[in-house]
């Protein structure tokens, strides 16, 4: 609660419009940035330096990374939800076609994704103890244990004894996105009393994934949901915090964009609308202000703008991705959570990135 | 920070100077007019050293200043705690600076068994200030011991070589939520402004003023220095314009809004 706190007092007190360009380039100046130089770096007076920033980001991504990036894919493995998230697909008031992958299902995913050559693997499921269990899950990261090395989940937050079960059958990077840090916002959006509504549960998620033995936790906020400066910054001091609490965790960071979701009219989504410069001054000032996290970039975004942040500020992309219930093998069972804007397969993938003279990496774990 | 008053609290104790005087190697009749023109508020004190023969240097210290007696001479954690425990019963009050060195010819401490006594001693009540290799792990497990400022070496102590461990200090300055005292190694007034410039709460210094041919003089030069590095700090340091050939083409081009 006293992180939650901490970071919810710094989110209220920031001022975007208080910085000014000479903040920027005073934060520049800095070998390690503090918070206050954080806020700078995403505020509006920021948005006419991207290139200056982009320098400098570039170098912090190349001295942590070389020419490393990363790739890996999701797999959704159940879309039943009891959340009713007023800007999700898989909001469970919506109509549409739910599913859930049985093991064999599963286990024919997971081999159709391997044969691509990939080696990092994230499963996604809704919000449903009932139909997704953690013993479910469990069953799915032991099966993606014999195909991959590395797996991550984003799945409900959980208990710190669930985490542990989790990291014992093989899974060590755990996501969960807050969606928005304010409050009020965050109580319209997550409706009836679902196990979403909870918003400090949700928050002391990475810390309980952490505690439960997990490696690495993913901090983002829904970009556009509210307002996206306050949220970036939220997200980031969030990750900072808890990084500093537990030095040895390994952080990343996303940075969803808020598009069209099923069901979901595209007039009532674009009031806070995200443009291209602004998603990339959130990942500037995140590389810049937290030069050793990882950063992840979804094919929400559109191929263009992927080849061009990775080496940049991404050092990770998905490649081959399907945000249906399925569909790398079989058919799909289950429709998607929203729309992707990059369906290239991961040898397109590879070689957009042999391309930009980096180095595509599969894996970089070695097992105890 | 109020920056109208400028204040470093350590241990619930309120100091307005930010220079730590050794006392170690002073005639004690010049420890008056050292800690006078250093605006000294907090000084250490060798315990071994404290009662050679007739003279005792608890005499020579002016009312109102904080004692740091230290455990020099200890070679372990138990020698840390005993001879803080010691310190104690002879009135010097609950600050310690923790000093364990067990080697002879480098003379630098053994960060290992300072957290040990750190725990212990901030356990009995002590407000602990470990001397310290700069080592973002062992600072961080002192500062969980409970310690109440972490003082790293800027350079082998007695070397007046200045701040060899600047890179290291920069690391704790930024990571450790607690007072980083740069303690050792520090020769000249320069060095110990460029330390607070770049962030440290205080500064130590023996050696760079005992041995100075005028130690009054030396003792307020030092003043200064430290006065001016503080205020520097707290003015926030101007962009150092960084001469990189442009990009030749923008990295941002890419963008479509």
């Amino acid at each position: 609660m006293e992180l939650q706190e901490n970071v919810l007092q710094h989110t209220a007190a920031y001022d975007y419009d208080a910085f000014t360009a000479r903040d920027v380039h005073a934060a520049l100046s800095k070998d390690a940035l503090d918070v206050q130089d954080f806020g700078a770096l995403l505020s509006p007076a920021a948005l006419p330096l991207l290139e200056t920033i982009a320098r400098r980001a570039q170098a912090d991504t190349r001295r942590y990374f070389g020419n490393s990036v990363t790739l890996y894919t999701p797999l959704y493995i159940s879309n039943y939800c009891d959340n009713y998230c007023t800007y999700c697909g898989f909001n469970c008031g919506n109509d549409i076609k739910r599913g859930k992958l049985t093991l064999d299902e599963i286990e024919r995913e997971l081999r159709a994704i391997a044969n691509t050559g990939l080696e990092e693997i994230l499963l996604l499921t809704g919000e449903s103890r009932e139909k997704s269990g953690v013993a479910y899950i469990g069953e799915a990261v032991e099966a993606a244990r014999k195909h991959f090395r590395t797996i991550g989940l984003e799945v409900y937050p959980l208990n710190v004894d669930e985490y542990a079960y989790l990291h014992e059958r093989g899974a060590d990077f755990v996501s969960i996105y807050q969606e928005t840090y304010d409050r009020t916002l965050y109580s319209a959006c997550h409706p009836h009393n679902s196990p979403k509504s909870d918003f400090a549960y949700r928050f002391a998620g990475q810390e309980r994934a952490i505690l439960g033995g997990m490696r690495g936790v993913s901090f983002g906020a829904l970009l556009g949901l509210g307002n996206f400066r306050k949220d970036a910054f939220a997200a980031g001091v969030h990750a900072c915090k808890l990084q500093r609490k537990y030095p040895h965790a390994e952080i990343s960071f996303s940075v969803p964009r808020i598009r069209a979701a099923h069901n979901k009219s595209a007039s009532e989504l674009i009031a806070n609308a995200v443009s291209e410069s602004e998603l990339l001054q959130v990942l500037l000032a995140y590389r810049v202000f937290l030069p050793f996290a990882s950063i992840n970039i979804s094919t929400r975004e559109r191929a263009g703008f992927r080849d061009n942040v990775i080496g940049l500020v991404a050092n990770k992309i998905s490649s081959g991705v399907k945000v249906t219930v399925g569909g790398h093998d079989d058919e799909q069972k289950g429709d998607p959570q929203f729309s992707i804007y990059d369906e290239r397969d991961v040898k397109t993938i590879h070689s957009a990135i042999l391309d930009r003279r980096l180095q595509p990496v599969y894996n970089d774990y070695i097992f105890s | 920070m109020n920056k109208m008053k400028d204040i470093l609290t350590i241990g619930g104790k309120e100091f307005t100077s930010r220079f730590i005087l050794g006392s170690g190697k002073f005639s004690l009749e010049m420890t008056k007019t050292v800690i006078d023109r250093g605006g000294v508020e907090m000084a250490t004190l060798a315990l071994r050293r404290a009662n050679s023969g007739t003279d005792n240097i608890l005499d020579y210290m002016p009312e109102g200043i904080t004692l740091l007696p230290n455990t020099s001479g200890a070679r372990t954690a138990d020698e840390a705690v005993r001879i803080a425990r010691l310190a104690r019963e002879l009135g010097c009050g609950d600050f310690v600076k923790i000093e364990v060195i067990n080697d002879t010819k480098y003379l630098l401490p053994d960060n290992a068994e300072t957290i040990k006594a750190t725990e212990i001693l901030a356990k009995e009540g002590f407000i602990v200030l470990p001397y310290m290799y700069p080592d973002l792990v062992a600072a961080r497990r002192m500062a969980d011991a409970g310690a109440a400022a972490v003082m790293p070496l800027g350079a082998p102590i007695g070397s007046n070589k200045g701040l060899l461990t600047r890179d290291f200090v920069k690391i704790l300055v930024e990571e450790i939520p607690l007072p980083i005292i740069v303690d050792a190694g520090i020769g000249r007034p320069s060095q110990a402004c460029e330390a607070m410039e770049m962030g440290v709460a205080a500064v130590m210094a023996n050696t760079a003023v005992a041995t100075a041919r005028d130690v009054g003089l030396m003792a307020a030069a030092f003043k200064s220095a430290i006065e001016a590095g503080r205020n520097a700090y707290l003015a926030g340091l101007g962009r150092v314009l960084e001469h990189e050939a442009e990009a030749s083409s923008p990295l941002t081009g890419f963008l479509e809004d």
